[in-house]
């Protein structure tokens, strides 16, 4: 039932709407804000946020950011950082998120979202005046899946306001909103209940707590608006009409208990304790920690004694008496437990994260009694903030610890790099300024060819293509010109095939300079493709040289700063662990005292009514002596009168110690064996104990549990992280 | 004798809960009123229950530390983030970076239960998937699941998922990829969905 609590205060939280998932509604394009979304959609805000402002920070900083995949999803992203800060309760810094989408150049629904989710911010944080005005500021298009949320938040702030009748009106336009069935109804009785229309309040509850509900928000809404009915009847001592709206309460929901002592309550207001009996002993038998239940423990023997049947009464109050004084032991124990900081561990435990309900194990560890009571204190709103924000502080000691080992490594790493580059690196580069001179010969060689062949391509110039072979011949040639010029002899015939030669060579290097000239920017061509394999290689060396040497240079004063802000975090973590620990231990102390001296006064209660109990079981049992028994044995009878108040004296006193209705029972028999008759709690229907009917002088002193009337806050949408959400358990549905 | 002593004890009982505040209406009126009138009285809700003292310490307290609280996350997200980048640089620089991003096909409702990576032979992750995180992923999330060196050029990369299906048979399936290493680092997406005939269990695309 408990885990039932917390579940539905996990739903019917009005955290962010990442179940509804607005963020990948139109397809991912950013894989660093698909990774943002993965950390946050399983409550890891830390990660969530780190990734998110991260991927934030550098799209801003570019020149062009709308070439950035972010750019696709920047509004949902700016919305995101914002909702993630406000899961990791940054409402500080989640209020400025939302205010600059608010206050920046956004269409209308965007910004209408913005001021919606800065509204109930405001809310969330108690200041209903600055939600209602930042409200206001809406205009245009208010998008559709957040239309009802906006019209139930404003109900909520008016409600808070004390403006009722406004109030009122904004939860009525909302009855026909099918996802918030109950709680538009609910806060609406609650408005008109306010505003003094107590009739059409209670009809707004009653028919709230008649929802067809399937979720279990609305079931948990509909068991709250009958229970607050329940009991306003009740008060008004409308017991029949209490006892059928609090019979609508599910017997397995979070307000069960409470309905179950209500209904025992109805059926007593009209003297039908047989009846109430039945609510009540089912609810006796629960959780003892439970209020609700160890009040039940007085209640059932009450009813009993109020049936006459005294001697069972008297036992249960013994059990009750026992009971109590083993669970205001284990208080006790608990108490000292808290005090020697065990609390705080058991809350710290790491295998209790990974269950949903880790609230609700706390009251079973075995070895942590200090946590067993405190489950309704856990679910207040001041003890979740607490509580998460130690734990939140404990996770960031561990990553600071963990980051300070991380930077012990990446010296290392430094380290290693240095020692095997260092060395290496002054050959590498001399072996490297060689080939790059040469390099740079071939490129300049290269360069010169291009530029003498896209000449030719404006000026033919045969002769420069001519072919080695030409070039010797045409030397060779020129060289006999040159003698015969000098004044050399030669036969006509030479001279003559001088000339031919001459005009072979000349020949072949003309016609033939075409296709000379494709062959030469063919081979240009293929010299490119080696030069462009060749500048790779350069490239790639030159980066993995830059590389090397970034690989260990140029962090020393990085990791310098970072171990010096790491150690001042870390200052200052423990110094508010310290101080939240404090805080937590102190509000633990404090419930669990509380709650050791209301069974201290159950305690008294049920020592008195024991006494009491036996008191009316001598009395009725001498009432039945005298009208039974003949003359002759009144003496008989007056002894056994005084033997049975011994008996029941010694057992009341037994019980105040150890096991009452064992003493109660050896009582009723040692009395049974004087006067010859059967005990009080086996004769309930004796005509004597019916005859005695009589008022006990004391009544059982019972506390129902108040159920005020608060409104309660619709569930907006679903959250992820139960633990954040428990943090509105409270204000939801828990007072 | 000793019923007069109880006759005192009695009236002292009595004295002390009409001094307590929750009981100081119920015990004399009830004392007086007929049996019936009794229980209603009995549970009218005790005068406001006082707030733990603590708690309303809480309060004042909690107000300000928990803005020392938020100060301080501020504080560490921006060394996380400095920190992220110091680690990104020195561990995965950008020229050798290789990273690769699971998901999983929109609408697909499968129960994956591990997923195996392996880069040139060298089985580089295995994950196991609790329920929290296969939730993250059907809502849209995208998990990096790892993030090494490689060298510039092609490298094989072989993907192994194990679930069960949507009607609870179970599933293994790999796919094997070649992936271009260029300048600069690559990220790798996987791409998971149900075995149904016609449809490709694991795809790969650049981010």
């Amino acid at each position: 039932m408990a885990r039932l609590m917390l579940i539905l205060g996990c739903l019917l939280l009005a955290v962010p709407a990442l179940a509804a998932n607005p963020y990948t509604a139109k397809g991912l394009k950013d894989v660093f804000y698909g990774e943002a979304l993965y950390e946050a959609f399983q409550g890891e805000w830390f990660d969530a946020i780190a990734r998110l402002d991260t991927e934030l920070g550098q799209h801003r900083r570019l020149d062009e950011p709308t070439l950035d995949p972010l750019n696709y999803h920047l509004d949902q992203a700016e919305f995101g950082v914002g909702d993630f800060e406000l899961g990791y309760r940054m409402h500080l810094r989640a209020g400025r998120a939302i205010s600059a989408v608010v206050e920046g150049n956004f269409a209308d629904p965007v910004r209408n979202e913005a001021i919606y989710r800065l509204a109930r911010l405001y809310f969330q944080e108690g200041q209903p005046a600055d939600a209602l005005q930042a409200l206001q500021r809406m205009r245009g298009t208010v998008p559709e899946p957040v239309r009802d949320d906006v019209q139930f938040l404003r109900g909520e702030i008016l409600l808070a306001s004390g403006r009722f009748p406004e109030a009122a009106k904004a939860f009525k336009d909302l009855q026909k909103a099918k996802n918030l069935e109950g709680f538009a109804g609910y806060n609406l009785g609650i408005a008109l209940i306010k505003e003094r229309k107590e009739q059409d309040g209670r009809q707004y509850l009653d028919r709230a707590g008649q929802i067809l509900a399937k979720t279990p928000e609305a079931q948990a809404i509909r068991d709250k608006s009958n229970l607050v009915l329940g009991y306003k009847l009740l008060d008004e001592n409308a017991g029949e009409k209490a006892k059928l709206v609090l019979e609508r309460v599910r017997l397995s929901g979070p307000f069960s208990n409470r309905a179950l002592l209500g209904a025992g309550w109805s059926d007593a207001s009209r003297g039908q304790y047989e009846r109430a009996l039945v609510p009540w002993s089912i609810l006796a038998e629960r959780e003892v920690t439970d209020p609700a239940v160890q009040e039940a423990m007085l209640a059932v023997p009450y009813a009993y004694g109020k049936l006459n049947i005294y001697g069972k009464a008297a036992g249960l109050y013994g059990r009750a008496l026992d009971s109590f004084g083993k669970e205001a032991d284990k208080l006790g124990a608990s108490i000292k437990s808290v005090q020697d900081g065990k609390f705080l561990k058991a809350l710290a435990r790491e295998e209790m994260k990974l269950d949903a309900d880790w609230v609700v194990k706390l009251r079973t560890l075995p070895d942590a009694p200090e946590t067993h009571y405190l489950l309704e204190l856990m679910t207040s709103h001041e003890f979740q903030d607490s509580l998460k924000n130690y734990l939140d502080l404990n996770e960031m000691r561990q990553k600071l610890a963990r980051w300070e080992t991380d930077l012990d490594a990446f010296e290392d790493i430094i380290k290693q790099r240095r020692g095997y580059y260092q060395p290496l690196l002054p050959e590498i580069d001399r072996a490297f300024r060689q080939l790059d001179s040469q390099m740079r010969l071939r490129m300049e060689q290269r360069e010169r060819i291009r530029k003498r062949l896209k000449a030719m391509l404006v000026e033919p110039r045969p002769d420069n293509l001519a072919t080695g072979e030409e070039r010797i011949a045409r030397e060779r040639i020129a060289h006999l010109e040159q003698a015969l010029a000098a004044g050399g002899t030669a036969p006509a015939e030479t001279r003559e095939r001088i000339a031919r030669l001459k005009g072979v060579l000349l020949f072949n290097i003309s016609t033939e300079y075409d296709q000379r000239l494709t062959d030469a920017y063919k081979d240009l061509h293929d010299l490119n493709v080696e030069v462009d394999r060749l500048k790779k290689q350069y490239d790639s060396f030159v980066r993995t040289r830059q590389a090397a040497t970034q690989s260990y240079q140029g962090y020393d004063d990085a990791i310098r700063g970072q171990r010096s802000r790491i150690a001042s975090a870390k200052e200052t973590v423990k110094d508010l662990m310290t101080r939240q620990g404090a805080v937590l231990e102190a509000m633990a102390v404090d419930e669990l005292t509380r709650r050791r001296e209301r069974l201290e006064q159950f305690k008294v209660t049920a020592r008195f009514a024991i006494a009491d109990s036996y008191d009316r079981a001598t009395k009725a049992q001498n009432e039945a002596s005298t009208l039974k028994a003949p003359a002759g044995t009144a003496e008989k009878s007056d002894k056994t009168g005084k033997a049975f108040d011994k008996a029941a004296d010694k057992a009341a006193d037994k019980a105040a110690d150890k096991t009452a209705d064992k003493a109660a029972d050896k009582a009723a028999d040692k009395a049974k064996a004087a006067s010859g008759q059967a005990p009080a709690d086996t004769a309930p229907d004796s005509a004597a104990s019916k005859e005695t009917g009589v008022a006990p002088k004391v009544p059982v002193p019972l506390m129902p549990v108040n159920v005020p009337l608060t409104p309660v806050n619709a569930p907006v949408t679903k959250v992820d992280n139960p633990v954040a959400a428990t943090a509105q358990t409270e204000k939801s549905v828990g007072k | 004798m000793f019923k007069v002593l109880k006759v005192f004890v009695l009236g002292g009982v009595t004295l002390f809960f009409s001094m307590l505040p929750a009981w100081a209406e119920d015990a004399p009126q009830a004392q007086a009123a007929p049996q019936a009138q009794e229980a209603p009285k009995a549970q009218e809700a005790p005068k406001a229950q006082e707030a733990p003292k603590a708690q309303e310490a809480a309060k004042g307290q909690g107000k300000g530390l928990d803005e020392q609280v938020q100060e301080i996350k501020t504080d560490v997200l921006s060394i996380a983030a400095e920190l992220n980048q110091l680690e990104e640089k020195l561990i995965y620089p950008s020229d050798t970076q290789l990273a690769v991003f699971v998901s999983v096909a929109k609408g697909e409702k499968f129960r994956l239960d591990a997923v195996k990576i392996e880069v040139d032979g060298k089985t580089v992750a295995h994950h196991l998937y609790t329920h929290k995180e296969l939730e993250a992923l059907q809502k849209g999330g995208v998990q990096r699941i790892y993030v090494g060196n490689v060298r510039t050029g092609e490298h094989a990369l072989k993907v192994t998922s194990l679930g069960k299906t949507e009607g609870g048979s179970d599933f293994q399936k790999d796919e094997s990829f070649k992936v271009a290493k260029n300048v600069g680092p690559k990220m790798v997406g996987v791409v998971l969905a149900s075995t149904g005939i016609g449809s490709k269990p694991i795809t790969v695309k650049d981010w």
